[in-house]
Formats: structure tokens, C-alpha cells, sequence
């Protein structure tokens, strides 16, 4: 296995090529399949819509961690042991 | 016991008793004997149905018995996690762990069969007393305090749901353990709630569970991944079904979690956190309350309990070979763990609900119930959760821990290896059934509380699926830059009790202390030596004012006393020499009186 990721490595390239023909073949799937089951009226009517949603959504929860992160909740890793309240014996 | 109904929590006891006894080459077959025998004990269970193992206990019944689907299913689970997980961990010596893990598993399984309250009450508290073991038993630097944390808040929950109980009793007279009137709930009903809830990690009560499992020895991980939430969940199915609030509460895990993995730089800690988010979808199936939703929940949950120990065991196979936990100090180790990181694929794949695997078959159930019940708002956000999901535990978690950047110090790289044989075993032990559930949904849907009308295997269902995966995968390789780990902690709601806890050690140890100290001097200088000069003065007034006039007379008399007795201790001839004299005196001073 690891010779075959080894392998995967030094041609990248023909990998993400790959991938991006998979991704198109799974719109193409999308695409094609039997919405009449769907449960909302986006699902049956917007083509693509999972993959917009998709896509949309990680980018969108991405971009809300890293805005959460950066707004003051991550902090150094030895935050509880700097603290104010923190004599040196509790430490 | 009543009929054939075998307690396997009384075999996981007697077991974890025992095992103290077992050495030698013995132990290893008896770690996995009394797993078996639990097994086997919960499979003969589940043949019979109503309450057995009653005892009357004062007023009360205690049903320790209670057996039913939705217990059944439960109880399958855990005794198969408890062989899972102790295989797992079968090559550590210490005994006090297995004992622990045991007493944990047993807890689990008593609140599962409970019939009544006490019961309940009885069993939840012996988990969390067992499970804190867990996380002091790692003996790592911040052990000691996140199990003392753990085991401060599990306590207080403990007490809320015993509160919660006795108003019940109260107000209703009986202690069975069943649903609450969720419709119009008292004060009671939201306690137990409330109870259950903090083991479930329901927002704004979850903190306690990244803290303490990111804490925990390797193979205690393992066990409290899956036990002590997923039983708050069997516990809020029997008790809280259709409670509205449970909706929102479970969307909001779900979506908060998701959050904070992504942000996550601890494989552990992004694996609990990854734990709040899918009970985020059980809590919302409860509150949902259909029977779609409720079949959903406990399918998710069984489906979770086998992925996210397949996870943990991943997690914790590069804890116990190499130290480490951070992916800032980790990276690249496909080529040293390579089965680890292909049975932690797999795991990582089913909890994203990747086709064919476990929770493609149960997650898709909670969201469609809630469309059916025109709930969109909460699938939608769901759905929303389940493709962060992918993000945080099927791309990031194996890209930076097996690929990525290498960032493996020397000693990492080098103690880096795939672990001993029980662990590989028990991970894919943990696969199978990953991909047996997620292919061949049968035997877990004939288990569920309902009758199951759901296929997971409908092509729309696939398209969306690989759709919604394709995609994400996608935007996250397009934006990998911004989801590299870095080496921070992310503030959550137990900042509150944590520095809270530091300014209540302060306030304590400061100002407390500096007043006492001050307060003792005042009182040394001023009140003692007050004390002492007006305890003199009344000393001195009683000795001599009011003891002067008792006394004194009392001196008086003895002063006479003294005097007459140096008289009496003159010679007799001078008695009566004086005593003559005087009446001589006497006579001549009389006579001349007459004469005159």
C-alpha cells in the first residue's frame, strides 16, 4: 500500500485529473437520477444542487472557523496556565 | 433474577472482581471471556420482553430488568463495545484499568435495563466514578485536573437528575422509569432532562466531554467514546421522546461541534469533538419523536458507537506509539502506520456517511424525518453539519495525520509503527462491522424500536451523497492553506468554570487568606491583649470585691481565730494567772461598789 500511495505521489497531476473527471461524472450522475422523491422543491428543480451545496457549504463553515478562530477563541496552548488568578504554586 | 433473564452487567462486576485474581497466562483468555459471556448474556436477552428482575425495595419496585427493543438494541451495543474495548487494550498490565473499563461498562448496561428511577440513578452514578479512572490512570500532565473537572460536573448533573427525580416522585407517586408528559412539562421534566442531557454533551453542558476524553488513557478513550453518551441518548429516547427543545438543542451540538473540530489541532480533541456533533443528531431524532426519527437515533447511535471507536482506536494507536496527539507534531505517518491509517480511513469514511458505509445507513433517516415533519429548517442545518463532517473527520483528520506536512520530531519518527496485534485487531474487528452495518443494514434495522421503512440504497440517496462528499472534498483541498492546523487551544464554555475555578482559588488564597492573616494580628495585638487586661481586672475584682466580702469575713475569722489559738498556746499557769487576775479584779472592783 504504501508503495501504491508512493506511486499516487509522483504523478499528481494524472491524480487530480482523476479526480476532477470523477467529480464531473457524479454531476453527470446527479444529474441524470430520479428526483421525484426529493423532499423539497430546491432538491427536485435546481440542477446540481448537492454539489452547489456542498461545495457552498464547506467553504462557508471553513471560512466560519477560521473567522470564529481569529475573532480571540484560539488562544496559546498554555492559556490556563497564565492566568491572573494563577500563583506560582498552582502552576 | 426472574425467569432467564441474565444480568450482564452482574457478570461484568463479578468479572472486574476477579480479574485482580487472574494472572499469568490466564489473563488474556478471561479479558475476553467476560466480554463474551456479556455478549451472550445481552443476546439471550433479547428473546424476552417486559419488566424481570423486580425487588421490592421499601415502597418501591426496582425493576432491574426491563427488557424491550429499544433496551435490547442498546445493550447489544455496549457488551459489543465492551469486547471490542477490551480487546483493544487486552495487553495492559494494569489491572486497575480493566477493572475500571468493567465497572464502566456495567453501569452502562444497568441504566439500560433500568426500569425505574432509583435504578437508574444507581447505575449512572457508577459510571461516571468508574470512568474518571479512565482519564487519571493516562497520568498525563493535565490528567488529574480534567478528571477532577469531569467528575466535579458529572456529580452536579448527577445531582440535578436525583432533584428532578424525587419532584417526580412527588408529584407523581411512582418512581417507573418511562416517557415523560414532554407536551406539558413541570419543573421535574426539565431536570431529568437536563440530567440526561449534560451526559449526552447537550450544548451549553459539553464541555466536560472534549476536556476529559482528550485526557484519558489510550484504550479509556476507547470505552468513553462510546458508552456515556450514547447511553444518555438510550436514556432521552425512553424518557424525553418529542421534546421539542431537543430539536434545536441537537442542531445546535451538531453545528458546534462541527466548529470546533475544524479548529481543532488534537486529534483526540477533534475526535470528541466530532462525538458532540453526531449526538447532535440523535438529540435532534429524540426531539423529533417520530417514529422514523426515534429509529434513526438509536441507529445512529449504534452506528457511532462503531466508528468512533474505530476512530479513537486509531487516535489512540498513535498515542501509545508515539506520545503524541497534535498534529502540529505529527504528519506523514502512512508510511510508518499504514495498516493504522487504513482501518482509520475506513472509520473516518463511515462517520462522513460515505456510500456502503455505517452511517449512510442511519443518518439520512434523522434528516428525513425532519422534513417529513416539515422541521426543514433543522435538516437543512443538519445536512449543513454532516458536510462539515467530511471536512474535519474524513479529509482533515487523515490528510494531516498521514499525509500532509511531516512535522514528526526525530523520536516521534522514530517510535512511530503500527501497534501490537490486539489493537490491529480489534480495528478491524471495528471496519467489519463498519462496513457490514453500512452495507447490509438488516440486522440493525430489525433491531430498531419501530418497523423500518427506510432504504438507504435509493440511487437519489447515493447521488446525494457522493455529491455532497465530491464537493467538499473539493473546496477543501482549494482551501487547504487555511485549514492547516496550528498549535492553539480553542476557548469554549468551560472557560467560565475554569477561570471561574481559578478566581474562586484566588479569592481564597488572596484577599481571603490576607484577611484572615490580618484578622489573626489585630486579634493577637488588640483583642488578645484586651482579652487578657479585662480577664486580669475581673480576676482581680473577684478576688478582691466579690471574693473580699465572702472571704473576708472568712479571713476575719481566721485572723481571730489565729490570734486566740497563739493564746491558747501560751502555758497553763499563765491561763490561769490571767483568768484569776480578772476575776480578782472583778470581785475587789464589786466590793468596793457595795461598800460605797
Amino acid at each position: 500500500m504504501i508503495k501504491f500511495i508512493e506511486y499516487l505521489q509522483t504523478r499528481m497531476k494524472t491524480v487530480i485529473m482523476v479526480c476532477i473527471v470523477l467529480l464531473v461524472c457524479i454531476a453527470a450522475f446527479a444529474a441524470a437520477v430520479d428526483k421525484s422523491h426529493a423532499h423539497t422543491w430546491v432538491e427536485q428543480n435546481i440542477p446540481f444542487f448537492w454539489s452547489i451545496f456542498g461545495f457552498c457549504a464547506a467553504a462557508a463553515l471553513i471560512g466560519i472557523a477560521r473567522w470564529f478562530g481569529k475573532a480571540g477563541i484560539q488562544v496559546p496552548d498554555d492559556y490556563y496556565d497564565h492566568s491572573i488568578w494563577l500563583d506560582d504554586s498552582d502552576k | 433474577m426472574t425467569g432467564s433473564f441474565i444480568h450482564p452487567a452482574l457478570i461484568m462486576i463479578i468479572g472486574a472482581l476477579l480479574v485482580p485474581f487472574i494472572r499469568g497466562p490466564l489473563r488474556k483468555p478471561y479479558l475476553i471471556l467476560i466480554p463474551l459471556l456479556t455478549l451472550g448474556a445481552v443476546i439471550s436477552n433479547n428473546s424476552l420482553n417486559g419488566s424481570l428482575a423486580t425487588f421490592q425495595f421499601m415502597d418501591w419496585q426496582l425493576v432491574f430488568g426491563r427488557v424491550d427493543k429499544l433496551s435490547s438494541v442498546f445493550a447489544s451495543i455496549m457488551a459489543l463495545m465492551a469486547l471490542i474495548g477490551t480487546l483493544y487494550g487486552m495487553h495492559v498490565e494494569k489491572t486497575s484499568e480493566h477493572i475500571a473499563a468493567w465497572f464502566y461498562v456495567a453501569g452502562s448496561l444497568g441504566t439500560i435495563y433500568a426500569g425505574d428511577y432509583l435504578t437508574v440513578f444507581l447505575f449512572w452514578e457508577m459510571m461516571a466514578f468508574s470512568s474518571v479512572f479512565l482519564i487519571w490512570f493516562r497520568k498525563g500532565p493535565q490528567s488529574l485536573k480534567a478528571g477532577y473537572r469531569y467528575l466535579i460536573i458529572h456529580t452536579f448533573g448527577g445531582v440535578v437528575l436525583l432533584f428532578g427525580i424525587m419532584l417526580r416522585y412527588q408529584a407523581v407517586g411512582d418512581i417507573e422509569f418511562s416517557l415523560l408528559d414532554v407536551r406539558n412539562p413541570e419543573l421535574y421534566t426539565w431536570l431529568i432532562m437536563a440530567g440526561f442531557a449534560l451526559n449526552a454533551a447537550v450544548v451549553p453542558l459539553h464541555s466536560w466531554l472534549p476536556d476529559a476524553y482528550s485526557e484519558a488513557s489510550f484504550n479509556g478513550a476507547v470505552f468513553m467514546c462510546a458508552i456515556t453518551s450514547k447511553t444518555a441518548v438510550y436514556t432521552l429516547a425512553r424518557s424525553c421522546a418529542g421534546m421539542d427543545i431537543l430539536v434545536l438543542l441537537g442542531v445546535i451540538m451538531a453545528l458546534y461541534g462541527v466548529i470546533y473540530a475544524i479548529m481543532e489541532n488534537d486529534i483526540r480533541k477533534l475526535l470528541a469533538w466530532s462525538i458532540v456533533s453526531q449526538v447532535g443528531y440523535m438529540v435532534a431524532g429524540v426531539g423529533i419523536g417520530t417514529e422514523l426519527a426515534i429509529n434513526g437515533a438509536v441507529a445512529h447511535a449504534v452506528v457511532n458507537v462503531l466508528f468512533k471507536s474505530l476512530l479513537f482506536m486509531g487516535a489512540g494507536s498513535v498515542l501509545y506509539m508515539t506520545g503524541k496527539t497534535k498534529f502540529t507534531e505529527l504528519g506523514g505517518l502512512y508510511k510508518k502506520m499504514p495498516a493504522t491509517f487504513f482501518l482509520t480511513l475506513i472509520g473516518c469514511l463511515s462517520i462522513s456517511a460515505a456510500p456502503f458505509l455505517a452511517a449512510y445507513v442511519s443518518k439520512g433517516m434523522i434528516i428525513g424525518a425532519g422534513f417529513e415533519t416539515h422541521l426543514n429548517w433543522a435538516s437543512w442545518l443538519l445536512m449543513l453539519a454532516a458536510t462539515g463532517t467530511f471536512i474535519y473527520n474524513g479529509v482533515k483528520l487523515p490528510y494531516f495525520l498521514f499525509f500532509g506536512k511531516n512535522n514528526c520530531s526525530e523520536e516521534t519518527w522514530e517510535k512511530a509503527a503500527d501497534p501490537t496485534w490486539n489493537m490491529i485487531a480489534a480495528m478491524v474487528f471495528g471496519s467489519a462491522l463498519c462496513i457490514y452495518v453500512g452495507s447490509a443494514p438488516g440486522v440493525l434495522y430489525s433491531m430498531l424500536p419501530y418497523a423500518v421503512h427506510y432504504d438507504p440504497f435509493t440511487a437519489y440517496h447515493l447521488a446525494e451523497t457522493l455529491q455532497l462528499l465530491g464537493f467538499a472534498a473539493l473546496i477543501f483541498f482549494l482551501l487547504v492553506k487555511y485549514m492547516e492546523p496550528v498549535d492553539r487551544l480553542s476557548l469554549d464554555l468551560d472557560w467560565f468554570y475554569r477561570k471561574g475555578g481559578l478566581f474562586f482559588l484566588w479569592i481564597a488564597k488572596n484577599p481571603l487568606e490576607w484577611f484572615d492573616t490580618a484578622w489573626s494580628e489585630v486579634y493577637r495585638v488588640v483583642g488578645l491583649r484586651s482579652v487578657m487586661s479585662t480577664a486580669k481586672f475581673w480576676s482581680w475584682f473577684d478576688w478582691n470585691a466579690i471574693d473580699g466580702v465572702v472571704d473576708g469575713l472568712a479571713r476575719t475569722v481566721r485572723g481571730i481565730g489565729g490570734r486566740l489559738r497563739v493564746l491558747q498556746f501560751g502555758q497553763i499557769q499563765y491561763s490561769l494567772y490571767f483568768a484569776a487576775s480578772f476575776a480578782a479584779v472583778i470581785l475587789i472592783a464589786y466590793i468596793l461598789l457595795q461598800l460605797s
